[in-house]
């Protein structure tokens, strides 16, 4: 069966060749192509599955299922906003609201500028500074609406 | 001149609020001044209101001054911090003599703040490394004895005795087998494994060799969420250090015995934190929870026995190997012994780390350590154990910390997380984001997590909008008795529990919002 060619296929192959020998080599190998790449695109699917002798199925159900995992490239930073307990009772609904409005996407969307991906994120362990943000790796306490103007600037 | 070492915390939280700046400015001034100054990237002592707290060594005491800003680096120095002098306003004397430390018994966090987290030196030079080799004296048998005798219960949550888990590994053979650490910490107000793997991870590393070395496995894993980058990578830098001076790999210490360690990225799902969920993922799969039996102490990784522990539980194991199964045992109440690492988050004015024998009272962690609310309004409710642990109304704070104490009001000590609310928390929000979260991080193998948790969100507002108010109530008790009963594991068998608490003690807040009585 003949595969549309991506510019990535020769890369993902020798990442997944290069881990398959590991006890397990699936989620390793789709973090090193994520890490690669920004994300697991499409086409990784049918190449993953044919190094690691699965189905195609069962690549995509693994892509799919982990919210880390993403199928479409991330804007030029990620802004990770968290949602849970901790924030929340800090302010952070008040935090999230601000962040889609004055980036104007909604969760898992990028901006038209390509430069910001905004994504949901269920706690960072900075619970006792909250409400966090982690920008691309970089966490953040503590954030005020203005302090998150300082933070995207 | 003699060298002044002056430490900034490495941890993501001190990070967060600026430490690596501090750090910068810290060395900037000093170069300045020409003072010999070295700096040293500690952890975190885990008294999280004053990061970055910036400590001085003076002959061996360490002063502390927190919270530092870049601005203060000046006026530090100007007023004779490399001394150790308290004239600064930013000065809090030496900081084993704070308060919320002093109070503290540090033994699973013994080192965490203290030491260079990467130094094998440091980590010698205070204790590290004791445990192994009393176990390499021991026998498998004796190994497990102590850790049974020392009445550790599983600190990830379920506070399962971590001794049997060990006993039943040993006792069943196998051509390999696995120590798991479950470091997926996913519950909010929790950060402990986190400050682990972050500021003393060579304490997990022995933990997970004690215990290898105990059953006669030789291959480890560390499960660590993806959310904490920085654990990971510290983690993975500390293992190869490990290895590369004799303390993993094949013939720990001259021993004959061998454990191999290894780090795994998890990948954003919350259910990774159950333990057949979290091996499924190992193995490369959807982290979709397993049926047992068989138990993973059976059949676990690679339907191999496995043991399978939270991060503090074989962060505490260094310890009761070193002082002695009796030592542990003797701090604690009833069944809930040693010490717990209780993490106070949220809307609190002094949050941290705050590790204390079990049996004190929640009250005196929410005011006597936290000092009430971070916005100066009364306290409403804490969420305790993390999302799937029920919001304590303040009735109940006279509770003591102890497991079982904690399950005669509803609670769940679980990983040892507290989440304050003021009074202007809505609790029936609280209610619904509980289902919400389920829905969204349910693995969806069985029905009453799957469907349970979006059928929750959805009755809950109906009730809010006013729809058959009385009806919709009791269908959401009926809901929730089918999730707990009915669901494969704790994630929609526990889900409910925030949601029953709310109905019971907070019932004002899961009403249709028109009829709310207006907060006082």
């Amino acid at each position: 069966m003949s595969e549309a060619r991506s510019p990535h296929d020769n890369d993902i192959r020798s990442l997944a060749e290069g881990l398959a020998a590991e006890a397990g080599a699936l989620l390793p190998i789709l973090h090193a192509i994520q890490d690669k790449l920004g994300y697991v695109p499409e086409s990784a699917v049918p190449i993953v599955a044919d190094v690691l002798n699965l189905s195609r199925a069962e690549v995509h159900g693994v892509v799919t299922f982990y919210h880390f995992f993403r199928t479409k490239p991330p804007g030029k930073q990620t802004l990770y906003v968290c949602r849970a307990e901790a924030c929340q009772s800090m302010g952070a609904r008040a935090l999230e609201t601000y962040a889609r409005k004055k980036l104007g996407v909604g969760f898992h969307e990028t901006t038209a500028d390509g430069r910001f991906s905004l994504e949901p994120i269920y706690c960072l362990g900075n619970c006792a500074c909250s409400p966090a943000v982690m920008v691309n790796e970089t966490v953040y306490g503590r954030v005020t609406p203005q302090r998150l103007d300082e933070i995207l600037s | 001149m003699a060298t002044t070492t002056v430490f900034v915390p490495s941890d993501t939280t001190a990070r967060s609020l600026g430490a690596d700046a501090v750090a910068a400015a810290v060395a900037a001034e000093a170069q300045r001044r020409g003072s010999a100054v070295r700096v040293v990237r500690n952890g975190s002592r885990g008294l999280y209101w004053l990061e970055p707290l910036v400590e001085v060594l003076v002959g061996d005491v360490r002063h502390a001054y927190g919270p530092v800003t870049t601005r203060d680096a000046a006026s530090l120095f100007d007023a004779g911090f490399l001394a150790g002098e308290k004239k600064h306003a930013l000065a809090l004397g030496p900081t084993e003599s704070i308060d919320y430390l002093k109070k503290q018994t540090r033994l699973t966090f013994a080192r965490v703040g203290v030491i260079d987290p990467l130094s094998l030196d440091d980590y010698r030079a205070n204790g590290g490394y004791r445990g192994l080799c009393v176990a390499l004296k021991l026998t498998g048998e004796q190994i497990v004895a102590t850790v049974t005798d020392s009445g550790l219960r599983g600190r990830g949550g379920a506070a399962f005795p971590t001794g049997i888990k060990w006993k039943t590994v040993l006792g069943t053979a196998a051509d390999q087998k696995y120590v798991v650490c479950n470091a997926d910490e996913g519950d909010s107000g929790t950060f402990a494994d986190r400050m682990i793997l972050e500021s003393d991870p060579f304490v997990l590393i022995e933990g997970m060799t004690i215990a290898g070395i105990a059953v006669g496995a030789t291959k480890g894993f560390v499960y660590i969420r993806a959310e904490y980058p920085q654990g990971i990578k510290t983690m993975r830098a500390a293992i190869e250090r490990a290895k590369a001076a004799g303390f993993l790999g094949e013939n720990v210490q001259g021993s004959g015995k061998s454990f191999h360690l290894e780090v795994r990225e998890a990948a954003g799902a919350y259910i990774c934190g159950e333990e057949t969920s979290l091996l499924e993922s190992l193995e490369g799969k959807r982290g979709m929870v397993r049926y047992r039996p068989p138990l993973p102490a059976i059949k676990g990784l690679f339907g191999k026995p496995t043991i399978i522990n939270n991060v503090l539980s074989l962060a505490s194991v260094p310890v009761i190997l070193d002082k002695g199964a009796d030592f542990y045992k003797n701090f604690g109440v009833g069944r809930s012994r040693g010490t717990i690492t209780i993490q106070l988050a949220g809307n609190v004015k002094r949050g941290g780390l705050i590790e204390l024998a079990f049996g004190v009272p929640l009250n005196e962690i929410l005011n006597d350590f936290g000092g009430g609310t971070a916005t100066g309004r009364p306290i409403r409710a804490v969420q305790a154990g993390g999302p799937l642990g029920a919001y304590i109304h303040a009735k109940h704070f006279a509770t003591p910390f102890d497991y079982e104490q904690f399950a005669a009001v509803g609670a769940m000590v679980g990983h040892g997380g507290l989440v304050v609310f003021d009074d202007t928390v809505d609790m029936g929000e609280q209610a619904r984001f509980a289902m919400e979260f389920c829905a969204i991080e349910s693995c969806g193998k069985c029905t009453p997590c799957r469907i349970g948790s979006v059928r929750g969100v959805e009755v809950i507002d109906k009730i809010r909008a006013g729809e058959n108010e009385t009806a919709n109530t009791a269908l959401l008790r009926d809901l929730c008795d089918t999730m707990v009963t009915g669901s494969l594991c704790a994630l929609g068998g526990m889900a409910p529990f925030p949601v029953l608490s709310v109905l019971n003690h907070f019932p004002e807040d899961l009403k249709a919002r028109a009829n709310k009585p207006k907060a006082a």
